[in-house]
């Protein structure tokens, strides 16, 4: 069974409540798909086991020996990626879109494109099973290929290892990466905070899964910061046969737990928030 | 004029709310001052507002359109995509365009060779402008769900503030890879709002990196200050990054917040802070002749 955990907006807990799952589980294949601000991996600590390169598309160099300065190349780029700057063509290469292009109409074949080699995918082992993790970096182009490729490793691992279970911390959001996340899991938590702001990024993230024909849970977190706001999200959803998975109490601790390199389960599993979490867990693996 | 983004690589550590007050405490000063939210994904900040929408600008994309009475299959239209989004089976004369994987690039009309393809205009979002106190001061990017990237929308909201005056606020979206590199991009300064954990550690230092290799001038805000441990502060001096601001963590502002109320509304000192912040930052980085 894979189960992933989303939230339309950010900082909303869910890696916390994603890392206590994976804490409440028995053997688990884990897999961070929120490649541009992978996390876990500071909580799990995982073994370093396997690496693999992604090529995060490729950004259009000038060989300037053969350029003659003809801006063709300028006249063909969409993405407003090429300039000239001081009577020279330049590639503004934070907008390069690496469509090729400029590459394939210049006349005397002055543009090569280069891969974006620095992203990474990792594999192995920690506390509570297996770990896939990846590494975007810094300012390339997420494109959910690096969360495809994070899934795939994460389904194989899970094979060879007669391991049942794949839990994916998912991305903020509803684009491209939220949606390569979603795509075929058997269900799809949906974390969300009793503010003005959650309410508004929950209705978005739901409309995403269920545009994916995925059956949307929504767990509450921190539900005591508003609670006429929480029974809002809660009458909302039941308006719209939604379910809710539970809800959560806001608890400090949570933080002392992460700067501790715990879950919050690992941290005081008789916490009220622990007791919940396990609770929801246990109903999301067996009904 | 001067344009600051306000950022985090981390999601809910509190950029909106620097956002959205920043903004407001500048209004309070009776200066000239404009808010774009470009979170497309996830836009929300008119929600603090009691704005009035003006107008809605629809964003488009082309995407290419093939006319089979032309298409001779021989190929070189789906050999230009560099997105896989032309899927062709030349020995059963089929061809078909993925319109979610196109980029518009325009690569595939250039490779035909027959007059076969011809471009037509999808929607991806809509640019919402709104009145506040009587006067256009917001813009909201607003992507629409079950599209990929939300880079055009965010790139039209900015551009529609390209001649103003004063200062311009842009809400950026989380993360450091394009929606973020293509707000901040078009700013002169951007502050990044962390928290003092080890995941706001982490995701400030990867947003931090970007910005260094970006060569563009930054500054931090810490939020939630007295919460976790002082990591965030070593590696501020360590990096010699300017700490801004911090903001002290408080149940009651979480509370204001969730109701949707500023904490500048009502809390004077608050409110000074952020906006002699935002002056002191248009003191040195304002028309700076950054290009956007």
């Amino acid at each position: 069974m894979e189960i992933a955990v989303i939230s339309g907006k950010g900082g909303t807990g869910k890696s916390s409540i994603s890392a206590a799952f994976a804490t409440a589980a028995e053997n688990i294949v884990l897999a961070d798909c929120d490649v541009d601000a992978a996390n876990l991996y500071l909580l799990f600590d995982p073994s370093h086991e396997e690496e693999a390169v992604y090529i995060a598309g490729h950004k259009a160099v000038i060989d300037y020996d053969k350029c003659t300065n003809c801006s063709l190349c300028a006249d063909y780029c969409r993405f407003d990626a090429i300039e000239t700057v001081n009577d020279r063509v330049k590639i503004i290469e934070v907008s390069c879109d690496g469509c090729f292009l400029c590459s394939r109409i210049c006349p005397v074949q002055a543009i090569s494109m280069v891969p974006n080699d620095r992203s990474r995918m990792y594999a192995g082992s920690f506390r509570k099973g297996k770990m896939v993790y990846g590494r975007l970096a810094p300012g390339e182009e997420n494109s959910g290929k690096l969360v495809n490729m994070v899934r795939e490793k994460a389904r194989d691992i899970a094979e060879e290892n007669g391991i049942d279970t794949i839990l994916l911390d998912g991305p903020p959001g509803t684009g491209c990466p939220v949606i390569s996340t979603i795509t075929g899991v058997d269900k799809a938590v949906i974390v969300t905070e009793p503010t003005i702001s959650g309410l508004s990024d929950l209705k978005r993230a739901i409309e995403v899964v269920t545009k994916f024909g995925l059956e949307a849970l929504v767990i509450i977190n921190k539900a005591d910061i508003n609670q006429s706001m929480s029974e809002a999200i809660i009458e909302w959803c039941s308006g719209e046969n939604i379910k809710i998975a539970g809800t959560l109490p806001y608890e400090p601790l949570v933080l002392n737990a992460m700067i501790s390199k715990m879950s919050i389960i690992e941290f005081d599993e008789n916490l009220s928030i622990s007791k919940k979490i396990k609770e929801i867990w246990n109903n999301l693996l067996n009904n | 004029m001067i344009s600051i983004a306000v950022a985090s690589g981390k999601g809910g550590t509190g950029k909106t709310f620097v956002a959205t007050n920043m903004f407001n405490a500048l209004l309070q000063k009776g200066e000239k001052c404009h808010l774009v939210d470009c979170d497309a994904e996830a836009p929300n900040s008119v929600a603090f507002f009691k704005a009035t929408e003006l107008r809605r600008n629809r964003v488009t994309q082309p995407v290419p359109v093939i006319d089979t009475s032309k298409c001779t299959y021989c190929g070189l239209c789906h050999d230009y995509c560099n997105y896989n989004a032309i899927f062709i089976l030349p020995h059963i004369s089929f061809i078909q365009v993925i319109t979610d994987l196109c980029h518009s690039c325009g690569a595939c009309t250039v490779a035909c060779k027959y007059n076969a393809i011809s471009e037509t205009d999808v929607t991806l979002g809509e640019v919402i402008s709104y009145t506040f106190r009587g006067e256009p001061r917001i813009t909201e990017a607003s992507m629409n769900t079950g599209v990929m990237s939300p880079v055009s929308v965010i790139k039209k909201a900015i551009r529609e503030t390209d001649d103003m005056s004063g200062t311009v606020i842009f809400d950026a979206p989380p993360g450091t890879s394009c929606p973020f590199i293509q707000t901040v991009a078009r700013a002169d300064y951007t502050i990044l709002v962390t928290e003092p954990s080890p995941f706001g550690l982490s995701d400030l230092k990867q947003s931090a990196e970007t910005l260094l290799s970006m060569g563009k001038p930054f500054g931090v805000i810490i939020n939630r200050s007295g919460t976790g441990n002082r990591d965030v502060y070593k590696y501020l001096e360590d990096a010699k990054i300017p700490l801004l601001l911090e903001i002290p963590f408080r149940k009651e502002t979480a509370e204001l917040y969730s109701e949707g109320k500023l904490l500048s509304d009502s809390d004077n000192v608050f409110s000074e802070q952020l906006s002699e912040t935002a002056k002191t930052i248009a003191a040195s980085y304002g028309n700076s002749g950054n290009k956007r």
